[in-house]
């Protein structure tokens, strides 16, 4: 009878990936691995996970590959017409609500685990996360995938309110190249894609040059061939 | 008559796609050709809430934890929330659906509003209405996963209920929701009465949260208290109770019986 009962322990689904969006003071900076598996095999080791919905609106996906493609498209879709019949540039609150109305009404279909964000002028830089079910939620920083199951020991120590630009990404990196160390189905590169009044930049950071953590060695010559 | 039919055609509105207008297929991302039966299962999740009737109103507590599983999602949920002048609303279960339904009776109040005649809605009107929208939705078998609690006072009658999933429905002195009904209940049973202080009741409260982040798993110690009186709704800001941890019996429960826990 009481919701807390029932089928959700048996509906566990694992989603490959780690995705991230952190408001720091001006902008905010989205963050994701690019790994896409199909079971245990890589399908591709370079994909990019994060998504343009305007000029000023992004999108983290992680979940079903097809499903979030699906809901980004119409969401592009909508948005691209909202902004010709608006006369300026759609806020990334009506971009978060097109994205969770989709993910709501459809949620029997879906398995898509979302974060919207960007920048605008009334409220600046903001994150919206929009979880399986179709909840909406504002936060000063989200993660989503599997990978983020990794993650939430290190954030609630590490995360701080208004960071720089550069402590920000400095921030996202490590956490994605955390989540990348220890799950499986998150691995490749770490892409990310800065917002903030003055536009969009996408910065690349190669596997080999991410952080070496706890029992990680750099790569080198075979030892035998001294 | 026909402010009658304006009133259904407006209900329809609002039920048509739980929300949508128009057309109720502008986010459906299917056709389907025969009718969609959903039952879904819960993601985001409250857990209990708890409420109490006081000498001067009511009292509501819940903590602010969204859980995802097992995991502590999200810890800033507002799960309490006020309708209109002389009412709040709590949730438990999906998160989702708790902000559909607020959407839904904001667009009630709305829509009363705009009747501009002085009449406003209270607890009763929002419970009546509540259970309405949950069992309609139960019978389409495509239930909001929410049980919501109800609480208010409007021209100095208090009233405090609660509204499943499947549209069962009551009133009473003291409800609670989720794990509060088997943790909470039986201390209001014990310890409730009718002339309680703003302190005392909230006193009462807190000693059920206390108990409920001793003892259930997906509750955090982040909570808010609502008060609702005929003045209006006040929810607190999240704030968190002592525990107590520094019992002898705690610290060496093992020695004399290894293995034990």
């Amino acid at each position: 009878m009481e919701p807390m009962a029932g089928e959700w322990t048996s509906a566990a689904h694992s989603m490959g990936t780690t995705i991230m969006a952190v408001e720091y003071n001006g902008g905010v900076i989205l963050g994701a691995d690019s790994r896409t598996t199909t079971g245990v095999y890589v399908a591709n080791r370079a994909s990019d996970k994060i998504t343009q919905l305007t000029d000023n609106v992004y999108l983290c996906r992680s979940g079903s590959a097809a499903d979030t493609q699906v809901v980004s498209d119409y969401v592009r879709y909508f948005l691209n017409q909202h902004t010709i019949q608006l006369g300026r540039e759609a806020t990334v609150k009506t971009a978060a609500t097109l994205v969770k109305e989709l993910a709501y009404q459809n949620k029997s279909f879906l398995q898509a685990g979302m974060i919207v964000a960007g920048w605008d002028k009334y409220d600046g830089g903001s994150v919206y996360a929009v979880p399986l079910g179709g909840t909406l939620l504002r936060l000063p920083f989200a993660t989503g995938g599997s990978g983020s199951s990794y993650l939430y020991g290190f954030l609630d120590q590490a995360w701080r309110p208004q960071m720089s630009k550069d402590e920000a990404e400095r921030f996202v990196v490590k956490s994605i190249a955390l989540a990348i160390a220890r799950d499986g189905a998150s691995g490749g590169v770490v892409r990310t894609v800065t917002v903030n009044e003055h536009g969009v930049e996408r910065n690349f950071f190669a596997g080999d040059k991410l952080p070496l953590f706890h029992e990680e060695i750099p790569p080198g010559r075979n030892s035998l061939l001294a | 008559m026909r402010w009658e039919e304006e009133g259904m055609k407006q209900n329809a509105f609002i039920m048509g796609n739980k929300l949508m207008g128009s057309n109720p297929h502008a986010f459906s991302l299917i056709m389907p050709s025969i009718p969609i039966t959903h039952t879904q299962t819960p993601y985001v999740t409250g857990t209990s809430v708890l409420g109490i009737k006081y000498k001067d109103g009511v009292l509501i507590a819940a903590d602010t934890a969204g859980s995802y599983g097992s995991t502590t999602r999200y810890k800033s949920v507002e799960r309490l929330r006020p309708i209109g002048q002389n009412t709040l609303v709590g949730a438990t279960g999906e998160m989702s659906d708790f902000q559909t339904i607020l959407q839904i009776l904001d667009r009630l109040i709305i829509t009363n509003a705009m009747f501009d005649d002085d009449n406003t809605l209270g607890p009763p009107d929002i419970h009546s209405y509540l259970n309405r929208v949950m069992y309609n939705q139960r019978n389409k078998l495509d239930p909001f996963w929410n049980t919501l609690m109800l609480g208010g006072v409007k021209n100095g009658v208090k009233y405090l209920g609660n509204v499943t999933m499947l549209g069962l429905h009551y009133v009473d002195d003291h409800v609670a929701t989720g794990f509060g009904i088997h943790l909470a209940q039986p201390i209001f049973r014990n310890e409730w009465n009718e002339d309680m202080t703003l302190e005392q009741g909230t006193k009462l409260l807190e000693k059920c949260m206390l108990v409920l982040f001793y003892r259930d798993r997906s509750a955090i110690n982040k909570m808010q208290i609502a008060n609702i009186t005929e003045d209006g709704v006040k929810i607190s800001e999240p704030y968190a109770l002592q525990t107590k941890w520094d019992y002898e019996a705690f610290s060496n429960p093992t020695v004399g019986n290894e293995g034990s826990w």
